[in-house]
């Protein structure tokens, strides 16, 4: 039986990713042609490589159908409930760095805090008869976060994409995102509100703890970890 | 917990008293419209109800409790005043603590009347105390109604007394906001930057979204207002912690209340209300002495009860929740009456903790 590792099946964190276990020993790649998704390992006895979106692999990991995953901070807790008790972080890899933020436009001059937010968003409410929407797709972090720091009048409204165009197109007044170096945003003359840092994400190697290993399996591991020079 | 054919029969004895006791029984559909509950109690509802769609009917949640459908069902075509009760399952999302049940069910009664409200306040109180007489629980009650009064009653801007009433329901916000009105947190740097400024709605940006300049405008507007105002007094902020602080029994409680409206005459009519409603609760044979009173007591909830408000909870057994609950919502029938309104008080029964607890007994 061998272990099942799952990394993000394209881009940059995938290239990212083989690069990392690269530096290590571990040579990961893609076989076929570009478009089909097999690989291979090679360094490490028993490692299977699965392809696997960035998305799906908190809960791929979750159900324990892979052992060890490669996605970032951000998604593992926004999907998994107790995602401690559901997987353990072995390594943070060190790219991938984003943090889940809450943006509003450069002209709300008067808002900078969770607390102008706030009253704008009870304003706001009391003028359009609706409450303030905030766009994203981190519903659960967001939602936690603005519970815990006590802003109410607001509604989460969901993009999957583009959620930066979303208060140009009027189908929302703030968005909460993931944001590396905050380009985009004042592209989209959006600025950050300066005590509204929800999650500070980056790639990050997980093991599911719900994935049974037999002793074969346990060993293969244990190899792995010593060759990846993991401090536990 | 127990099995389910020992919840429901223990549910249907449990409406069967509220039924002999005048209430009519109600029905209400498990799938209820999202928007009306997520427009009643904001975001935080996601947090606790299933939500679900199809393409026709759009979003539609899980019965998070009865009570909303309960006053929809009431205000659409009920005759006054109305008593009623219902059985049946609930669902709430449970993503942080599997122990708890994310399906259970709630027993329950409910007054809609416009003549006594303390009367009614104990009649409700009295049904649940009775029927959860034999069992090892301790009654806590509080008053939503006394905390709105006394914010009404803090001398500041009326602005500031807003923001605190609409924070009632989250304590860490409403002392911030304390903190931040009677000058012991500082004013944020870039809010006295923003102050300073001769004209700051001119910053060179492009107006986007459908916030309007006249919204930002206003905003800064009521900022330079709260800005020039007097902090807020200690010896106001002290009343009020007095007041939050307040953990006594009924009879005691009502003493430590009735000295600090001597200094805080906004709540004597709260205060009242309260003794009216503790000879309400001794006219019907119930121990005043032996129930709690505790200021803050309700705030964590979800935010409909606006007066009396009161649980259940069982002795030594923090990891059951309460076994029973209930408050007043007159404001709730206002918002869903569409410009009708009633006062209303009711309370919900869990048989699967009443099991648990005559189990242990």
């Amino acid at each position: 039986m061998t272990i099942k590792l799952g990394v993000p099946s394209k881009g940059r964190l995938m290239e990212k990713t083989f690069d990392w276990f690269g530096a290590r020993g571990i040579s990961l790649s893609r076989t076929g042609s570009d478009r089909e998704y097999a690989a291979k390992v090679e360094g490490i006895e028993g490692v299977e490589l699965v392809l696997l979106s960035a998305g799906e692999i908190p809960r791929e990991l979750k159900a324990g159908r892979i052992h060890l995953g490669v996605t970032g901070t951000d998604l593992v807790q926004e999907k998994l409930g107790l995602w401690e008790q559901q997987v353990e972080t072995m390594a943070e890899l060190g790219f991938g760095r984003a943090d889940l933020i809450i943006a509003v436009p450069q002209c709300w001059v008067d808002v900078n805090l969770l607390e102008d937010l706030d009253a704008a968003a009870a304003a706001f409410r009391a003028k359009h008869g609706f409450r303030l929407r905030i766009a994203t797709k981190f519903h659960r972090l967001v939602r936690e976060f603005l519970r815990d720091h006590g802003v109410a009048d607001y509604q989460l409204v969901d993009s999957q994409g583009a959620t930066e165009g979303t208060i140009k197109n009027l189908t929302a007044e703030a968005v909460a995102d993931i944001t590396s170096t905050g380009d985009t945003l004042r592209a989209n003359h959006l600025k950050i509100l300066s005590d509204s840092t929800i999650l500070k994400s980056q790639a990050t190697l997980f093991r599911s703890r719900n994935a049974k290993l037999e002793q074969k399996q346990k060993e293969t591991l244990n190899a792995l970890i010593k060759q990846l020079e993991l401090d536990r | 917990m127990p099995n389910k054919a020992l919840i429901r029969a223990r549910a249907a004895e449990l409406r069967a008293r509220f039924e002999a006791a005048g209430a009519k029984v109600a029905e209400t559909a498990v799938l209820q419209p999202a928007e009306v509950l997520l427009d009643l109690y904001g975001e935080d509802i996601r947090a606790r109800a299933y939500v679900t769609s199809d393409t026709l009917l759009g979003e539609q949640m899980l019965r998070p409790d009865f009570t909303v459908p309960v006053v929809q069902m009431h205000m659409d075509h009920g005759a006054e005043p109305a008593r009623y009760t219902y059985s049946g399952e609930v669902f709430r999302r449970q993503e942080e603590d599997t122990r708890r049940a994310n399906e259970y069910t709630q027993v329950g009664y409910e007054v809609f009347a416009r003549e006594n409200p303390a009367a009614a306040d104990a009649e409700v109180f009295g049904l649940v105390h009775d029927a959860l007489a034999h069992l090892n629980a301790r009654a806590v009650t509080g008053d939503i109604g006394l905390l709105k009064a006394a914010v009404q009653g803090i001398e500041t801007t009326e602005h500031r007394k807003a923001a605190l009433a609409r924070h009632i329901w989250r304590p860490k916000r409403f002392r911030a906001l304390l903190d931040r009105f009677s000058g012991r947190l500082p004013v944020p740097a870039q809010r006295e930057a923003l102050l300073a400024e001769a004209d700051p709605m001119q910053s060179g940006v492009p107006f986007i979204g459908l916030r309007g300049p006249d919204e930002i405008a206003a905003r800064i507007e009521a900022l330079r207002e709260d800005h020039g105002a007097m902090p807020i007094s200690t010896g106001q902020v002290e009343m009020l912690d007095a007041l939050l602080d307040v953990r006594e029994t009924l009879p005691f409680a009502l003493e430590q209340l009735r000295d600090i409206a001597v200094d805080m005459p906004a709540i004597t009519d709260a205060v009242y209300r309260l003794r009216e409603r503790i000879e309400a609760l001794d006219a019907r044979g119930i121990n005043v002495d032996a129930i709690d009173f505790e200021g803050s007591y309700g705030r964590t909830n979800m935010e409909y009860y606006d007066g009396f408000v009161f649980g259940f909870l069982a002795n030594g057994r923090a990891d059951l929740p309460a076994v029973a609950s209930g408050g007043r919502y007159d404001a709730l029938t206002r918002v869903l009456g569409g410009g009708n309104e009633i006062p209303a008080v009711g309370a919900v029964i869990r048989p699967e903790v009443v099991l648990e607890l005559e189990a242990q007994a």
